[in-house]
Formats: C-alpha cells, sequence, structure tokens
C-alpha cells in the first residue's frame, strides 16, 4: 500500500458549540502527485478545510495525516514550513524586494546567503519573470498577475510536497487568468508535487484537477475525476452544477 | 530678553541641558518597558486589553498628584520624576504600538503564519516594519508630552526647565519666564521635527 499525501478522518469543524458543522464529517485520501480542485460556493466550507491541512484552523473533531503522520502531534510551525501555501490577496510584504519576499522562508531556515540568491532566480525563472529585471523591484511595482507569480514562486521556495492555493486567481482578469491557469498545470507536471487548489469557479476546476472535490454545505457532494462526475453526478447538487454550467455555455452559443 | 540672555548664559543652558538629560533618560527607560509590554500584549488579547485599562487609569492621574505620591517612597528628585513620567509614557507608547501592530493587512498576517513565521518571526520581520508610522506617532506623542510634564517635576527638584521657570514665577522676573517658556517649547517643536526627519528617513527605504 502506497503512503497516502494527505488523510482526511471523520474530520469536522464548528465554529462555536452549538454552531453548525462548517466541514461535517469528512473522509478522504489524497495520493501523492494529484492536482486536486476543491469546488464549492462561498460557505460551503472549502477554505476551512484548506486551512486545517496548515494547521490555521484546527478540527474540532476527527484526524488529518500528511503521509501517514497525524498532524496535530506536530508542532505547527514545522507543518507549515513543509507545505506551500498561496492566497487570493498573495500577501506580499510591502516593505521587501521580490528577492526578499521570495527568499522568507528559506531565511528563516537559515540558507547559506548563495544558495538562497541561486534559488530566487531558478524560482523566478520557472514563474516566467526574468530575474535580473524583477529581483531588487517591490510588489507595488508589480502588476496583479506577475504578483501572484511571485506569491507561487514563495510558496515553493522550499520544494514543499504539498501546496494549497485558496482561490490564487480569484482576483485575477480573464485573460491573464488562463495563462497562469496553463502555467500552474505546467508546473505541477513538471514538480511531482500534491496540489490542492480552491476555486469556485467550475470551469477553472474541470480544467486544473486531475481530481475535482465539489463541496456543499461542509460535506463533500463528490470526488472523482472530471470525466466521471460529468458522466455520473452523484448528487442533484452536483447535477445543478453541471447544469449551469451548459446554460452558460448554450448562452455563448447563443450569441455566436 | 536678549540682553539677559548674554549676561547669563549659564542660567539658561543648564537647566537646558538638564531637561534634555531628563527626557533622554526618560525616553530610553520608557522605550525599553514599553517594547517588553508590547511583546507581552502581543501573546493575547486580555493581556492587552487589561494593560491599556490599567495604564489608562495612571493616565489619568493629574502629575502633580502621582509625582507627590511617590515622594514617600522615591523622595524628591529626579528618580522620582524619572519614574512618573516612565510611567505616564507607558500609555502614549502602549496604546500606539499595539494599534500598529494590530492594524497590519491582514492578508500578510496569514501569508506569513501559513509560510511558518513564528510568532516573534511574525512579531519583528512583519509587524514591525509594516507599522512604523504608528510606532513613530507613539515615540513623537510621548517625547513632546514628556517634555512638557518635565518642566512640572521641578517642584520636586528634579531641575531642568522648569525650575527656570517657577523661579522666575516667584521672583516675579520676566526674562526667566519668557526664556523657560520659549526653550520648553522650542525643545518640544525641535524633538518632534527630527523624529519625523527619522521617520522619513526610515520610510525612504520601502517605496509604497
Amino acid at each position: 500500500m502506497s503512503l497516502k499525501a494527505i488523510e482526511f478522518n471523520q474530520v469536522c469543524k464548528q465554529y462555536s458549540q452549538s454552531g453548525d458543522f462548517v466541514v461535517d464529517h469528512v473522509n478522504l485520501s489524497i495520493n501523492e502527485g494529484e492536482f486536486i480542485t476543491i469546488l464549492g460556493s462561498s460557505g460551503s466550507g472549502k477554505t476551512t478545510l484548506l486551512k486545517m491541512i496548515n494547521r490555521l484552523y484546527e478540527p474540532s473533531e476527527g484526524t488529518i495525516n500528511l503521509f501517514g503522520e497525524d498532524i496535530a502531534t506536530i508542532d505547527p510551525v514545522k507543518v507549515r514550513r513543509k507545505i506551500g501555501y498561496v492566497i487570493q490577496q498573495v500577501g506580499l510584504f510591502p516593505h521587501m524586494t521580490i528577492a526578499q519576499n521570495i527568499a522568507t522562508v528559506p531565511k528563516l531556515l537559515k540558507w547559506p546567503q548563495p544558495k538562497i540568491k541561486e534559488r530566487v532566480d531558478e524560482l523566478l525563472n520557472l514563474v516566467g519573470l526574468d530575474p535580473k529585471e524583477f529581483k531588487n523591484r517591490y510588489p507595488s511595482q508589480l502588476s496583479g498577475g506577475q504578483q501572484q507569480r511571485i506569491g507561487l514562486a514563495r510558496a515553493l521556495a522550499i520544494d514543499p510536497k504539498i501546496m494549497l492555493l485558496d482561490e490564487p486567481f480569484g482576483a485575477i482578469d480573464a485573460i491573464t487568468r488562463l495563462h497562469l491557469q496553463d502555467e500552474l498545470m505546467r508546473l505541477h507536471g513538471g514538480l511531482k508535487k500534491t496540489f490542492l487548489f480552491v476555486t469556485h469557479d467550475i470551469n477553472e476546476a474541470f480544467k486544473l484537477g486531475t481530481r475535482v472535490m465539489i463541496m456543499n454545505n461542509g460535506k463533500v457532494s463528490q470526488f472523482d475525476t472530471p470525466q466521471s462526475i460529468v458522466k455520473n453526478p452523484a448528487d442533484s447538487f452536483v447535477s445543478s452544477l453541471m447544469r449551469s454550467s451548459r446554460e452558460q455555455e448554450r448562452f455563448w452559443e447563443g450569441l455566436d | 530678553m536678549i540682553e539677559y540672555a548674554l549676561k547669563h548664559p549659564d542660567k539658561l543652558w543648564k537647566p537646558l541641558l538638564q531637561h534634555l538629560e531628563l527626557l533622554l533618560v526618560v525616553m530610553i527607560v520608557s522605550l525599553i518597558l514599553a517594547a517588553l509590554l508590547t511583546i507581552t500584549a502581543m501573546t493575547s488579547k486580555p493581556i492587552s486589553n487589561t494593560m491599556l485599562h490599567l495604564f489608562s487609569i495612571i493616565y489619568s492621574i493629574p502629575s502633580l498628584a502621582l509625582f507627590a505620591l511617590l515622594i514617600p517612597i522615591t523622595g524628591l528628585g529626579k528618580i522620582t520624576a524619572i519614574v512618573v513620567l516612565v510611567i505616564y509614557n507607558q500609555y502614549l507608547l502602549l496604546r500606539n504600538f499595539i494599534a500598529g501592530l494590530n492594524d497590519v493587512d491582514p492578508s500578510m498576517i496569514e501569508a506569513a503564519t501559513g509560510m511558518g513565521m513564528s510568532r516573534m518571526q511574525l512579531l519583528f520581520q512583519v509587524r514591525v516594519p509594516l507599522s512604523t508610522k504608528a510606532l513613530f506617532s507613539g515615540l513623537r506623542l510621548a517625547s513632546v508630552s514628556t517634555i512638557g510634564m518635565a518642566t512640572i517635576a521641578a517642584l520636586i527638584n528634579a531641575g531642568g526647565l522648569g525650575s527656570l521657570l517657577f523661579d522666575g514665577l516667584r521672583t516675579m522676573n520676566v526674562n526667566k519666564i519668557l526664556w523657560g517658556s520659549l526653550l520648553s517649547a522650542s525643545l518640544a517643536i525641535v524633538t518632534n521635527g527630527i523624529l519625523i526627519q527619522m521617520e522619513k528617513r526610515i520610510q525612504n527605504h520601502n517605496p509604497s
């Protein structure tokens, strides 16, 4: 039996004792190297589920294992340093240059200076930005799409095995977004990492995911390959999601 | 007035130097204490609220009363003045420091935490550099208030420009009153200006 990258066992999250389950008894397992997209409307629990993996939130019940290890037993700071984390607002530090931003975690880990420099150049090339041109700029001098590329590079800095991406392209215009999606797929293919990508955009979810997890009211409605979901929607929520997407398609065809 | 200054220069620069010395000592001690208290306050919300509440109560005590209250413990003189001024400063410094540090864009805090920064790393590498404005406004406020309040400390034999003022009042010497007021006001304005320049210098390093 191969080791699972991520496993959820009966994981629940309530924000208050009496409150509803934001994440409701979720069981799932994810293999190393998969690109999982988590699709759901706002309030479905998708972001909460993601943030429990790097212990920004603690589950109310249940356990989460990363490569067979229960993360509740590991220091949260150590868990997080093994996981890349990208958020919609990017959160680049405005008082640091691009190079310093990317070098944040390597510096925390006290990498030698030449190794950090080399890694920064390598990462900038990886995300398609010329190191010479961008290294010494400040985040405010970059476009939204460029900033998110830096966000990606920063998250990849110490080569984490798992990447968590919380609607990373949510605030980016449609054309740049398509470019970034393609590059993210290219990156995933070349890196052999496990990606978890939260989105509320159905096209994005089905385009990027090797498997798509559809969440509704804190529960996983369906977790399968895009093809299987399209062929056999598991419940009425998934069917209605498919229908809405098809309707949109027809709308575009009608305009043609 | 000019004549007075030319005739008795030592009567002006001595209290001025004393005042400066008091200011310097008070600000150094205040900053060290405020830094320690702020670090403690940043560990939990209840602690920071309690601290602010406590210091706001002390801050509401008139300075002359606090000087008088401390005389039986620390006696007349500089020590009492330093203790009282440092305590007053804590409210001004802590309120600005804590508000500034908590006011940093939450997305940056989330990104930094998610990357695996510890609480202290988050504080010193993200929160502090991103709240220089609030840190400096606390520092300026405390410095100017110290300069003003230190004049009152002359009443408990702590020296400084206050002694010039009170001497002048007692002997009805207009020159002393005018010079005392002028010098303490200028000291406050100049100190404020220097701190503004320092703040600008630091912020030039991070264009926004």
